[in-house]
């Protein structure tokens, strides 16, 4: 394997897309396929996993000492950047995608290359819905909150029932947990699971599939190198949606 | 090339599938990758190394790719005690359990939550980056000495894995020996560390680690040899090794067995593939290879 030291790269843009959500844009390309992610050194603080939301962005929501870090930061301050790693998303034929919060962002390659025909946005709110206008220039976008402001009143899943999953070869699903075991539910019902693509998220330490920090349960199957999307029968009767470890090892429900 | 005859092994008080175990650290956090390893053709599996409380670990990045290896510090992350659950599904199979500890007492502890259900120990007194433990403890030949017997004593298969960062390996292979160790693994990781030039500061979140892979099997094979001079248990060779070659290069410096760690990030069927390559049934014993490099 050759090396793979981490790019310094110099933040050039920071763009507030929701109140709780950033994209920053830095001045490195990063040839990558959708879905794929990167690992983001913030210097002095940690190194966390992070989609890419186009080659030179990643969209964080500030959930933790990294991502707080992240969001102190200013126009030309410096961050490192290891990857692409993972596998993304493969389609081919007719997409759904469906996505929950900051889930809408490593689906946004997916819509940028004209990938997805029909997108199902869900959000806690509507000043939460993330990438809506880009999303619905690109393809048919349907819309839900939590507190109802914009859109289905309810969760982004109970918009499935309004479009017939026949018509799509693909459904790419990123978002909280829950969520995706919700329209992993409905996938199964209809009896096809197999075609749910699902970005997992995992703690992760290494990225590269070796320090076992984001294996699953029961195949052991590393999210950082096997995944991070997984095709639904694969997650059926798995931790998915059960439990996940933490920065120790112990297991925690979702 | 030799080829050896294939067939379960025994070594250090342990039953082996073959010569071909998965090295500490590696995908050793759960049961299931544990046990997908040894679908993979693992002849054992040692686990991560576990300790008296559950820690998370140092802060990222934890490990960086670089020419010919890999240079990690994790910091010892790991659940404790609950880590038994992990190993509910596992009872029967070559399960080596590591753990590391401050104290005597501390291994002790420990080694007590497993000795029933692991196939054996393997004792951490060898890791570069964690304050207190690890190397801290494993380059003292005394504290070598004393934890090895507090641990041993429980009458559990005891292997201690060694670190290389020492001026004589031997006198720490001879001081496990004497406190009752029924095999030796060499070696753990060097030190190392990378700078990032962009960034003007050392990469890992520890600031330094210790480098795995390829560029580190010279030394490996040099310390397993001092060892076969020193010792009379049997060693267990760790360090970069990558292809059957690598295995019998091991043996003839005087290992009974490989662990085999930084090879998985090129394939996660190392095992299996080394052991095509490895393995004949018109192969020979291994144990008439093992040291023979010692004319």
């Amino acid at each position: 394997m050759h090396e793979q030291m981490p790019a310094g790269v110099t933040i050039t843009e920071i763009v507030e897309e929701t109140p709780s959500i950033r994209t920053f844009v830095f001045d490195r390309e990063i040839a990558a396929r959708p879905g794929q992610f990167v690992m983001v050194w913030v210097p002095g603080v940690d190194e966390i996993p992070m989609a890419l939301s186009s080659p030179s962005s990643i969209t964080v929501q500030k959930v933790g000492d990294a991502t707080a870090a992240l969001f102190a930061m200013r126009e030309g301050d410096r961050i490192g950047i290891r990857g692409p790693y993972g596998n993304g998303f493969t389609v081919s034929g007719r997409t759904l995608a469906v996505a929950g919060g900051v889930g809408a962002s490593p689906l946004l390659p997916l819509i940028t290359t004209g990938q997805v025909d029909t997108f199902l946005l869900g959000a806690r709110t509507a000043s939460e819905l993330l990438f809506a206008d880009r999303i619905r220039d690109a393809a048919t976008l349907m819309i839900a909150t939590d507190d109802g402001t914009a859109g289905h009143h309810g969760f982004v899943t109970q918009l499935m029932s309004r479009v017939d999953l026949a018509d799509f070869s693909h459904v790419c699903v990123c978002g909280p947990e829950v969520m995706m075991t919700a329209v992993l539910t409905v996938l199964d019902r209809e009896g096809c699971a197999e075609r749910g693509q699902f970005s997992l998220h995992r703690y992760m330490k290494c990225g590269v599939g070796l320090c076992g920090s984001c294996c699953t349960d029961p195949h052991g199957l590393r999210v950082c190198r096997d995944g991070p999307v997984f095709s639904g029968d694969v997650l059926l009767g798995s931790e998915f949606g059960r439990y996940a470890r933490d920065a120790s090892g112990s297991r925690h429900r979702v | 090339m030799v080829a050896l005859y294939p067939g379960p092994i025994e070594v250090g008080g342990i039953r082996l599938k073959n010569h071909l175990l998965l090295a500490a650290g590696i995908l050793g956090t759960t049961g299931a990758s544990l046990a997908r390893l040894l679908h993979n053709g693992a002849g054992g599996v040692v686990t991560k190394s576990i300790g008296p409380s559950p820690k998370e670990g140092h802060p990222g990045p934890c490990l960086i790719v670089v020419d010919g290896g890999i240079i990690n510090a994790m910091g010892l992350p790991n659940p404790s005690a609950a880590f038994a659950d992990e190993l509910a599904g596992l009872q029967g199979e070559p399960v080596i359990v590591s753990i590391f500890g401050g104290t005597p007492e501390e291994f002790r502890t420990v080694a007590g939550w497993f000795a029933g259900t692991a196939s054996g120990l393997e004792l951490n007194l060898s890791c570069p980056h964690a304050e207190g433990y690890g190397a801290a403890i494993g380059s003292d030949p005394v504290l070598v000495e004393e934890c090895t017997r507090a641990v041993a004593s429980l009458g559990v298969p005891t292997w201690v894995k060694l670190t290389p960062n020492v001026a004589d390996i031997g006198e720490i292979g001879a001081a496990a020996e004497r406190g009752g160790a029924d095999a030796i693994v060499a070696v753990n990781t060097l030190k190392a560390m990378r700078i990032s030039t962009a960034l003007r500061r050392p990469v890992l979140g520890n600031r330094f680690g210790g480098l795995s892979g390829k560029a580190i099997f010279p030394v490996a094979v040099r310390c397993v040899y001092d060892l076969y001079e020193a010792c009379s248990i049997p060693v267990i060779g760790c360090g970069g090794v990558s292809t059957a070659d690598n295995v019998v290069e091991m043996m003839m410096a005087g290992a009974s067995a490989v662990e085999i760690g930084s090879a998985v990030i090129d394939d996660i069927d190392i095992f299996a593939a080394i052991a095509k390559d490895l393995y004949s049934h018109d192969g020979i014993d291994a144990r008439e290879i093992v040291g023979c490099a010692h004319a």
